[in-house]
């Protein structure tokens, strides 16, 4: 068993070798969790466990059992997230396809640095690859969040 | 086999670039219909001779008002607005709507987007690519909400029984300010819909001053389904019973299928099949290769991992980077045998000149590495097949489908998902022939999922490239002769390879009195295609460096050189945008040397950079602001962009095109590249194609002269410039002249 996003799931009947990812994505039908590299590379694949940022495309379903998983559908409870909202008041998608994973690890860094400068985000966000290359609206989104409150 | 990649795109851009600038297409008179729906339900505007479509068909039986396939209005004020491209994230999601919305005069707050089946017969065309959807499109979608704005009005006039002209129309209400009264789009909708259809064409369309959305800052329609995590993209796609498929292609392209252990992967858990395809031998479709069907992407991944194929390579490619580089770097010097331009005597002009400048330029080449790899969904279902796509020729992919399934195109039922990322990778549709390949022999709904290793060294390339040239200066230190040697491939032996030609009015060349570019073509298997801004993201990069050697050489202000070449304000080839108009070239020239500080002084070890350059009927120049030290590690401060597209749809879009193009143009100029042996893609990860991250992102200034001429797109045009405005600028802060990418070739680290 393992919590995602509040909600028990059992991990019955599936190899433990799977990664997170795929069991999010295609078991549990969570498709906000992106594949990009599959080796921990890009970062699309950010979730928090235990409210920590891992790598679910490397992280084996048999490594969080009895856990806590949240992904970017968990995020927003009654309201976005301050750092949902800054990425829509920043416009900064352009595909898109990298930022559920973004948004992930900017969720993480403001927790644990409310106020961060730009070397902490660069610092944080350096596992996130943007091919678009938002990376300068990201930046300005994440000072936004963290002025807005605690995110 | 054949090995064209993209001939499609070449063929849109070639025509929109011919096409006269002031007949608006689609709506040609004689491709008009207009017929009555079931009574009082709605009228509908076709661009064809097709009768319906399902939309068109949902419109009319929810009573909405449809006057055409792009939008509805709803009697409850609620406004559908279709999307008909593909969005790849160029944000043309946003921008088709707004510019239709703008010519309805709806309240953006009103509209709702959704995107357009693939059915090119009633939307006309449905494609992204060279930097085309906003100008093919423009006048199309500007008469399709002005259609609704003249009949919503005519709906108000009728039931006020005013003069039409009297009436105005703003944020979804009909207005008669001489009476006091209005009335929303909602409550006339069903009156509007019983109207006739006016002729498009003769509808009177607003001036930019009249404009109260384009120019503004939106954010994109999908925002919050993107930091939500909704199933938006390609990938996110599910199908009840959908199973999951991966296909193993020959490393070396052109290769066979010679064996494989399919009976040991097939009793692999959660194998649910696995066979071999022999494929129609076309790049852009279906080449050989093994394909595995399971219950989970990761069953198909671990079986992926575990088959062996044994490959029949006598036909495959065994193309080399390193001999291309050797064979490139000895026949430089000479001409080449195909002669692309030719104005003057440069020979003569070169003996004449007080000084000659040579060098030598290269590139390597480049996957495209969208961070979504390549998939597609498929259900065949015996007589039709349903897929879901994330091309950017969708309109091809259904008919090359169609072709290989032997179905008729309206058997190809085709939806398109937003796509995590094209620059011109998903032009070409081979995944999508794949999926539709496997889907014919799966008895269910299947989900081709391509790994990120497939991805790179299964892509049509961004073609390497060599360039020499000469160029001469006379004692004014004026250019007065341009040589240029363009080294490049051909894989039929007669046209270049795809993104890998040179044009005759390639800058600076029609502009100067003496100058010549020849040409020679190496063979290559290696397949290659339009990646972002096709031939001047490479072509850029060495011209406008070059130029700049030129400026030094004759100890001349780079912007005073630079203007001095472009001359008198003319259209190289008047009304058509294809064709470079100096003097919106020499504006933007002027407007980045302005809005960057040119000539203020810097900090030793500080430098600026400038290059110019002109693409997909976007004129643009850049400078660039570097440090570089003595260990050769650069840093990129700023980078300052002046552009003229015309006028801007959604600003923020615009600026965030500006803000990638010059990010990806960075990234890729330093470090990336892929090596070729025995016909294998070398690279196949992130880990060794490292795609810049955010400590290195520059920042960037974009500014736009909004003149009067029509839109065109923004995808590309920012690109080119970056590469060499980088490049002058490490020059100008170290006295370092790089002239190979990626740099960190050449030592040069961030």
């Amino acid at each position: 068993m393992f919590k995602v996003n509040g909600t028990e799931q059992s991990l019955e009947g599936i190899d433990p070798s799977t990664p997170l990812l795929w069991v999010l994505r295609d078991t549990l039908g969570l498709v906000g969790t992106k594949y990009g590299c599959g080796i921990a590379q890009c970062g699309a694949c950010t979730v928090h466990l235990n409210g920590q940022p891992i790598r679910a495309c490397v992280t084996p379903i048999s490594a969080i059992e009895g856990q806590a998983i949240t992904t970017i559908e968990g995020l927003a409870t009654d309201k976005l997230n301050a750092v949902q909202q800054a990425w829509i008041d920043y416009d900064v998608a352009q595909c898109g396809y990298c930022q559920a994973g973004q948004i992930m690890t900017a969720v993480a860094l403001l927790k644990d640095k409310p106020a961060p400068t730009d070397a902490d985000i660069d610092q944080a966000m350096s596992g996130n690859i943007c091919r678009c290359g938002t990376y300068v609206r990201i930046r300005q989104a994440i000072h936004a969040a963290a002025k807005g409150g605690v995110a | 086999m054949s090995f064209s990649a993209d001939s499609y795109i070449s063929e849109i851009i070639a025509e929109f670039e011919q096409a006269p600038r002031n007949v608006p297409r689609a709506f040609s008179r004689r491709s008009i219909l207009k017929f009555t729906g079931a009574a009082g339900a709605g009228l509908v505007l076709a661009f064809s001779l097709t009768p319906s479509s399902a939309e068109a068909a949902a419109a009319m039986a929810a009573k909405d008002f449809a006057p055409n396939v792009f939008l509805r209005v709803a009697p409850d004020g609620g406004i559908v607005i279709i999307s008909k491209g593909p969005e790849i994230g160029q944000g043309i999601k946003t921008a088709f709507p707004l510019i239709i919305a703008e010519e309805m005069d709806a309240a953006w707050a009103d509209v709702r987007v959704e995107q357009a089946m693939i059915n090119p017969a009633i939307y006309g065309r449905q494609s992204a690519g060279g930097s085309t959807s906003i100008p093919n499109s423009w006048d199309q979608l500007r008469r399709a909400g002005a259609t609704a704005r003249a009949m919503l009005i005519a709906a108000a006039a009728k039931q006020w029984n005013v003069p039409a002209s009297e009436c105005t129309a703003s944020a979804s209400k009909v207005i008669h300010a001489a009476s006091n009264r209005e009335a929303t789009y909602g409550s006339l909708a069903i009156k509007a819909a019983a109207l006739p259809v006016p002729d498009a064409t003769k509808l009177t369309l607003k001036t930019r001053s009249e404009y109260k959305l384009l120019g503004n800052r939106f954010t994109g329609v999908d925002n919050l389904a993107v930091v939500t995590g909704k199933p938006l993209f390609g990938i996110d796609q599910t199908v009840p019973g959908m199973l999951y498929a991966v296909y193993e292609k020959c490393p070396a392209v052109g290769g066979k299928v010679a064996s494989a252990n399919l009976d040991y992967i097939k009793t692999l858990p959660g194998v649910k099949d696995a066979f071999v395809l022999e494929g129609n031998g076309i790049t852009s479709e279906v080449m050989p290769g093994v394909a595995i069907v399971a219950d989970s992407t990761w069953s198909a991944f671990k079986a992926k991992r575990a088959l062996q194929v044994v490959w029949d390579e006598s036909g495959a490619s065994k193309d080399s980077w390193t001999k291309i580089i050797a064979d490139a770097k000895r026949i430089a010097k000479q001409a080449g045998a195909d002669s692309i331009q030719k104005i003057g005597n440069v020979d003569e002009a070169l003996k004449g000149a007080a000084k000659t400048v040579e060098a030598f330029y290269s590139y390597p080449f480049v996957p495209h590495a969208t961070l979504e790899p390549q998939g597609c969904t498929a259900w065949f279902k015996g007589d039709e097949i349903e897929m879901w796509v994330t091309s950017q020729t969708p309109e091809r992919a259904r008919t090359n489908v169609a072709k290989m399934l032997n179905l008729a195109e309206e058997k190809v039922v085709m939806h398109q998902l937003r796509a995590g990322g094209g620059f011109g990778r998903r032009l070409v549709n081979d995944p999508v022939s794949e999926a539709a390949a496997i889907a014919q022999r799966v008895n269910a709904p299947v989900k081709l999922q391509w790994t990120r290793e497939d991805d790179m060294r299964h892509d049509f390339y961004r073609p390497g490239g060599f360039h020499q040239f000469t160029g001469g200066l006379d004692a004014n230190g004026k250019l007065i002769a341009w040589r240029g040697h363009f080294i490049t491939f051909t894989s039929d032996g007669k046209t270049p390879v795809s993104g890998g030609n040179i044009a005759a009015t390639e800058f600076p060349a029609p502009l100067l009195a003496n100058a010549e570019i020849t040409q020679t073509m190496l063979p290559l298997m290696t397949p290659c295609g339009a990646w972002r801004a096709p031939r001047s993201n490479a072509i850029a990069f060495a011209v406008q460096s070059f130029i700049h050697e030129l400026a030094v050489a004759a100890g001349r202000d780079h912007v005073e050189f630079l203007l001095e070449i472009m001359g008198e304000p003319r259209w190289m080839a008047p009304q058509n945008p294809g064709a470079l108009n100096t003097g919106r070239a020499a504006a933007v020239v002027k407007l980045a040397a302005e809005k960057s500080g040119w000539g203020q002084p810097l900090p030793k070890g500080r430098g600026r950079g400038l290059a110019f350059h002109f693409s997909h009927a976007g004129h643009f120049a850049e400078v660039a602001e570097v440090s570089v030290d003595a260990q050769k590690r650069i840093t990129v401060h700023k980078v300052t962009v002046a552009g003229d597209v015309g006028p801007i749809i959604n600003l923020s879009g615009a600026e965030n095109q500006c803000q990638g193009a010059v990010t990806d143009g960075l990234s890729t100029m330093l470090n990336l590249q892929v090596g070729i042996e025995n016909g294998r893609i070398l690279e196949g990860n992130f880990t060794e194609y490292p795609i810049l991250r955010m400590k290195n992102a520059p920042i960037v200034e974009a500014h736009f002269i909004q003149s009067d001429f029509p839109p065109t797109g923004l995808g590309e045009p920012a690109l080119p410039p970056v590469a060499p405005a980088i490049a002058n600028a490490v020059f100008a802060a170290s006295g370092l002249r790089l002239r190979n990418m990626p740099l960190r070739n050449e030592g040069v680290t961030i």
